[in-house]
């Protein structure tokens, strides 16, 4: 299913801020908030791992119920998980584009990965 | 021994809130008042998940040595790199700056805070268009219209609203929340949109065409739509009434703005909205500024080079060019080949694709705590958590500058202003024994 993306702070996230190799953080961040419907849609529930895909790559995350969410948009909050799909570039501005972002989610059996592994990974890939 | 610490400033968020109090027992922080969970967690955790020596890594695998060793490693990296980028700065005091800005000219480096990565685009405004502003104390005081734009606060600034804006009781707003009208415009229904008086529901990416909705029918009394960003006319009409009715009106506006299609367009849009509104009332703008000290290095930084923030000296000379000159910008161009982080974490905020670059390149980090760019470094190097260790000044998000106390010790460690300092003091070294052999020769 098709989403936008926004990715923005969360009391959680803030909580967890100094402590980014813990699973605290992972589940303060690694999650995707949605609309109850569009679960029922994708066919997840509470706790299920999602895939998140965007033009700049893709990440698992835990997806959650959100009533404050319309249909059709979905939210993670500021952290590695979200910026794995934020797009390259900043239309001159230098701010990349953190918010409004094209994704294609759809339910995965795949593992989330902790923060310091996700950035880890970086060092290799090409 | 213990001890009672009052007017204790909060180095945590934008709002530097400076009436914290602190009970200490024998050099540990034992209980807080008066701060938001954020605040309560930075005092009450300030001994966890701390960097515990300076480190420099070997292969895979990072090995402990001593300050000086890794300062002079770091000094290695940045005297050998031919355009090291310096960045971070929002979480460190303005002296800090001050030496850091000294660095970069010494190297011919580029200066980035994270203001890059939240509300630059809203400085690029201001410089277009201006920034009629006020103090938090003025709102407190004064503010009966308090409009919340793209942010939440209630997650972001958890005491932004009970300690300035909304419910405080103020000199001509004695009734606080009773005497002010609470507006909320944002993509989704946030915490705070559910305390707000008027909610209004944008959609996303569609902000600019609200705000130029909203100047239309303050310029023109209509506007030839019967909808603009999913928000009906009526609801428009009616916010607009209400802005130009108001006693003195805020507009708070967030990283919602800045991050979103339009980009400076948007804060560009919203200030001459408030323009416009001050031929009816008097109404002001302000930036939620995220990291406590974010606003400060902006400060420093234009005094002493005439820019804000992504200032590049390879030219021997200040070069602004946001879009070209940011952090962001330059790792996505593979622009610089090393990088000194400093009380900031890019690897956890930045997107992918400059994260991948930041991951291959010679990185120094300072910084108390574990952090993501802190795995992926060759260098790291404790400091002192400032505000709670060391001493220092920040500028609060409206430009309020506050000094930051020290309240415990921290045996063993230095400061931000001191590992910056002996950086500096290096890199004269080198620099100066490099131009000697070049004489000789």
């Amino acid at each position: 299913m098709e989403f936008i993306l926004i990715s923005g702070r969360t009391m959680h996230q803030g909580e967890t801020l100094h402590q980014k190799c813990s699973e605290e953080y992972m589940k303060a961040c690694a999650i995707c908030e949605m609309n109850p419907e569009d679960m029922k849609e994708l066919g997840v529930k509470d706790g299920d791992i999602v895939r998140v895909k965007s033009e700049a790559g893709e990440v698992n995350v835990y997806v959650k119920p959100c009533e404050g969410l319309d249909r059709g948009i979905v939210f993670i909050p500021m952290g590695p998980w979200a910026n794995a799909v934020v797009p390259a570039g900043t239309d001159s501005t230098g701010m990349p584009s953190f918010k409004g972002i094209k994704v294609r989610i759809e339910k995965s059996d795949g593992r989330v990965l902790r923060g310091d592994e996700l950035v880890r990974r970086y060092e290799f890939e090409g | 021994m213990s001890l009672r610490v009052e007017d204790v400033v909060c180095p945590f968020c934008g709002c530097l809130c400076d009436d914290i109090v602190v009970y200490i027992e024998n050099n540990e922080i034992k209980e807080v008042e008066n701060a938001c969970k954020f605040g309560a967690h930075r005092f009450l955790a300030v001994k966890k998940h701390r960097i515990k020596a300076p480190m420099i890594r070997e292969g895979q695998e990072f090995k402990e040595v001593s300050y000086d060793e890794a300062i002079k490693k770091a000094v290695e990296i940045l005297t050998e790199a031919k355009k090291p980028l310096l960045y971070g700065f929002s979480s460190t005091s303005c002296e800090v700056h001050e030496v850091a800005i000294e660095l970069a000219e010494l190297l011919g480096a580029v200066i980035d805070n994270t203001a890059s990565v939240c509300h630059g685009p809203s400085i690029l405004a201001v410089q277009e268009v201006g920034y009629p502003s006020v103090t938090l104390g003025e709102v407190k005081n004064r503010a009966d219209l308090v409009i919340y734009w793209a942010c939440n606060p209630m997650h972001a600034h958890p005491r932004h609203m009970s300690r300035y804006t909304t419910f405080p009781r103020g000199m001509f707003t004695d009734k606080g929340k009773l005497e002010r009208f609470l507006v909320v415009v944002d993509v989704r229904r946030t915490e705070t949109a559910e305390m707000a008086d008027l909610f209004i529901k944008v959609k996303p990416g569609y902000d600019f065409e609200v705000l130029n909705a909203l100047r239309t029918i303050l310029n023109k009394g209509d506007i030839p739509h019967e909808e603009v960003g999913g928000v009906k006319k009526e609801t428009l009409m009616e916010l607009a009434e209400r802005m130009k009715n108001c006693r003195f009106g805020i507009l708070f506006f967030g990283v919602g703005l800045t991050m979103s299609r339009g980009k400076h367009r948007n804060i560009v849009e919203a200030i001459k909205l408030v323009r416009d509104l001050n031929r009816y009332t008097k109404f002001s703008i302000m930036a939620m500024r995220g990291h406590y000290n974010v606003t400060g290095f902006n400060e420093v930084s234009s005094w002493e080079t005439g820019y804000p923030f992504a200032v590049d000296f390879t030219r021997g000379y200040p070069w602004y060019n946001p879009g070209e000159t940011d952090a962001n910008s330059l790792l996505q161009n593979k622009d610089v080949d090393a990088v000194l982080v400093i009380a900031s974490d890019p690897a956890a905020h930045f997107p992918r694709e400059s994260v991948r670059y930041l991951a291959k390149i010679p990185l120094i980090v300072i910084d108390p705590f574990e952090s993501l760019t802190s795995r992926i470094a060759d260098v790291v190097i404790p400091s002192k958590v400032m505000g709670i260790e060391a001493e220092g000044s920040a500028y609060r998000m409206d430009a309020v500058p506050l000094r930051l106390k020290k309240i415990i010790e921290a045996d063993g460690l230095l400061s931000d202003l001191e590992i910056m300092e002996r950086i500096l003091e290096g890199v004269k070294r080198k620099l100066s024994s490099k131009s000697e052999i070049a004489v000789e020769r």
